[in-house]
């Protein structure tokens, strides 16, 4: 067994190590470890069925790894009840208790801790203002609507100052503004104070949005861990390229440093340092291309939709290649059936 | 409702106004047949009847406290197991509800008796010298009667755990509530509904409960039911044994109504 903190962990507040766990034939994880430091948010990022929600379940006690370990401020967790790891969580459908009053709601987990009643009054009364909930202390949930039931979820996370706070999708039934306006306020609070939070989400731009660093997750694996700009900008895989932002991902082999000679025969001009004769994954993203760029790709409109700041056009290039391009909105759209070129410098090519 | 929604019960209806309601509209009758309220008076006014009515009450309190206490737990393990045992939970409580009243208590007499199976393991493995008295008594009445109206009591309530989303007790056991803690503070007062039908069907099951006390009771042990019969059957009186019902009947109602005051507004507490 190793100890909980080896070198340069030293910061690391949660550490996931080799959890893995099945039902039955099924592999939802398989042999995970991430390491989240104080006061960071990394958002786990993944499709249904990724295996993100049992990981959740895992950091908060619901489900048991099969194995692998948990620790938490360098103290093992794994076989803690959830009720002994001090551990704050927003549930996809807030879970609120429904037949106790927002107030009540916000001082369970305190009355859990025999806390004092002047103090939980104190300290409920701090987590509603927090959310912007002060003076609806003896509504019940239902009276509520969506985005304050959130807030109270939020409040009644943080109201104990768990040593970490879990968030499962909590965005997920807010329409959209709502969803961006919470977004906002859960990262102002989490920062504010200084939670470490894991975050679950299947929404890319939401996970960007959010994020200190983001976990692509895919079948039961970690795809990559890296900050927000990392993963969009050098995603380590096809997986990654495509599940985050909208791409174009082709596949080739280095013909010379700088060079990736497409299936095609066509040859890319790229900065990067792959080995001649590496199999490479090259990733575009639309709203890289411009005019003037030094790889030249001539195609035809075969779709063209308008989106208020930019054009997102299909082009059919020659060889049968197709790309998504976006240009920013000036002028007409261009119709569909026209024939443009579009350019990409080396720089904007991530090669994988 | 509609004029259109109350055409399909018309057939029921009319079944329930020939055979059910003119039948004890005419029986209630009886009661006042004299043109006094005499047999009310009898009813009401002497000690011996009273004490029946009390028996009953009685009986039915404690029946419908048994129950629930046996009946909570089975419903709450029943909503909360894997598919599999909620199935065989299902069968278990169900399977005796399909049979017959009668041949299940004859059944608690073969068990119960001085001579019964369950007196004489009881004797044979030295737990007891002399026989248990099991029948013929309080008891007997106590465990046929439970044993019938249990199922009444553990589907409702078993219906309202069912209807907890399983992401509040979670979310309790992550905000530190220990089990007996999410007992108390979640699943008991979330599931009241259930608990408050289950307890009023057994209860007024049990006020007019006849076949198990008049068997299981063997005579000794008289409730408003048992009475009742006996006024019919052996006494032949009629418009005494229709008074008895009137009580029965407007005391059940009054419980009835008691009961749909509290369980009406869900969630306001």
């Amino acid at each position: 067994m190793r100890t909980a903190k080896g070198s340069g962990e030293g910061s690391a507040e949660l550490l996931i190590e080799g959890v893995a766990k099945r039902f039955g034939d099924v592999v939802a994880l398989d042999h995970v470890s991430l390491q989240v430091a104080q006061g960071e948010l990394l958002t786990i990022l993944g499709p249904s069925g990724s295996g993100k929600t049992t990981l959740l379940k895992v950091v908060a006690g619901f489900e048991a790894p099969d194995a692998g370990r948990v620790t938490v401020g360098g103290a093992d967790i794994t076989a803690l009840p959830p009720a002994k790891r001090d551990i704050g969580m927003v549930f996809q459908n807030y879970a609120l208790f429904p037949h106790l009053s927002v107030k009540a709601n916000v001082a369970f987990p305190l009355e859990m801790r025999n806390v004092g009643k002047a103090e939980i009054d104190r300290r409920v009364g701090e987590a509603l203002a927090m959310v912007e909930l002060a003076g609806y202390e003896a509504r019940l949930p239902k009276q509520l609507s969506g985005g304050q039931q959130q807030r109270v979820a939020l409040a009644r996370a943080i109201v104990f100052n768990p040593r970490l706070l879990l968030l499962d999708e909590p965005f997920g039934a807010l329409d959209r503004k709502l969803r961006e306006t919470m977004q906002l306020e859960v990262r102002r609070l989490q920062r504010r104070l200084g939670l470490t939070t894991i975050f679950i989400t299947h929404d890319q731009e939401e996970a960007l949005v959010l994020s200190d660093r983001i976990a692509v997750m895919n079948k039961g694996a970690i795809q990559q861990i890296a900050t927000t700009t990392e993963i969009y900008e050098r995603p380590a895989n096809d997986f990654v390229a495509d599940f985050v932002g909208e791409s174009n991902i082709l596949h080739g082999t280095m013909s010379a440093p700088g060079l990736v000679a497409l299936p095609d025969g066509r040859k890319l001009m790229v900065d990067s340092e792959a080995a001649p004769g590496a199999r490479v994954g090259v990733l575009m993203r639309p709203e890289r291309f411009a005019p003037g760029g030094i790889n030249e790709f001539t195609g035809e409109i075969v779709e063209a939709v308008y989106l208020g700041t930019s054009f997102k056009l299909r082009l059919a290039c020659e060889g049968g290649q197709e790309l998504l391009v976006r240009q920013p909105a000036r002028g007409a759209l261009p119709a569909a059936g026209t024939t443009i070129t579009v350019g990409i410098d080396p720089e904007a090519i991530h090669v994988f | 409702m509609t004029a259109r929604g109350f055409w399909p019960a018309l057939p029921a209806l009319i079944l329930l106004l020939v055979f059910f309601l003119f039948p004890v509209v005419r029986m209630l009758g009886f009661s006042v047949e004299a043109g006094t309220l005499d047999w009310y008076a009898k009813a009401l006014g002497e000690g011996l009847y009273l004490r029946v009515f009390w028996n009953t009450f009685e009986i039915a309190l404690l029946v419908t406290l048994v129950c629930l206490l046996l009946g909570y737990p089975l419903g709450y393990l029943m909503a909360t197991t894997t598919p599999g045992w909620a199935t065989f939970g299902f069968i278990c409580v169900l399977l005796p509800l399909w049979t017959s009243v009668l041949v299940r208590t004859y059944a608690w007499m073969v068990l119960l008796g001085r001579n019964g199976v369950l007196n004489r393991t009881l004797m044979e493995s030295g737990l007891t010298t002399d026989p248990l008295p099991l029948l013929h008594n309080f008891t007997g009445v106590l465990i046929g009667m439970v044993h019938v109206l249990l199922p009444y009591m553990v589907l409702p309530i078993y219906g309202a755990v069912r209807r907890v989303d399983p992401a509040i007790p979670a979310a309790a056991a992550g905000l530190g509530a220990s089990s007996a803690r999410i007992f108390w503070r979640i699943y008991l007062p979330l599931t009241l509904n259930g608990i408050f039908a289950g307890s009023v069907l057994v209860f007024v099951l049990s006020l007019g409960f006849f076949i198990t006390p008049a068997l299981l009771g063997g005579g000794r042990v008289m409730m408003i039911a048992v009475l009742i019969e006996q006024q019919v059957r052996e006494t032949l009186n009629w418009p005494f044994a229709a008074a008895l019902s009137a009580v029965l009947l407007v005391f059940t109602f009054a419980v009835y109504a008691l009961a749909q005051r509290f369980t009406q507004p869900e969630a306001t507490r």
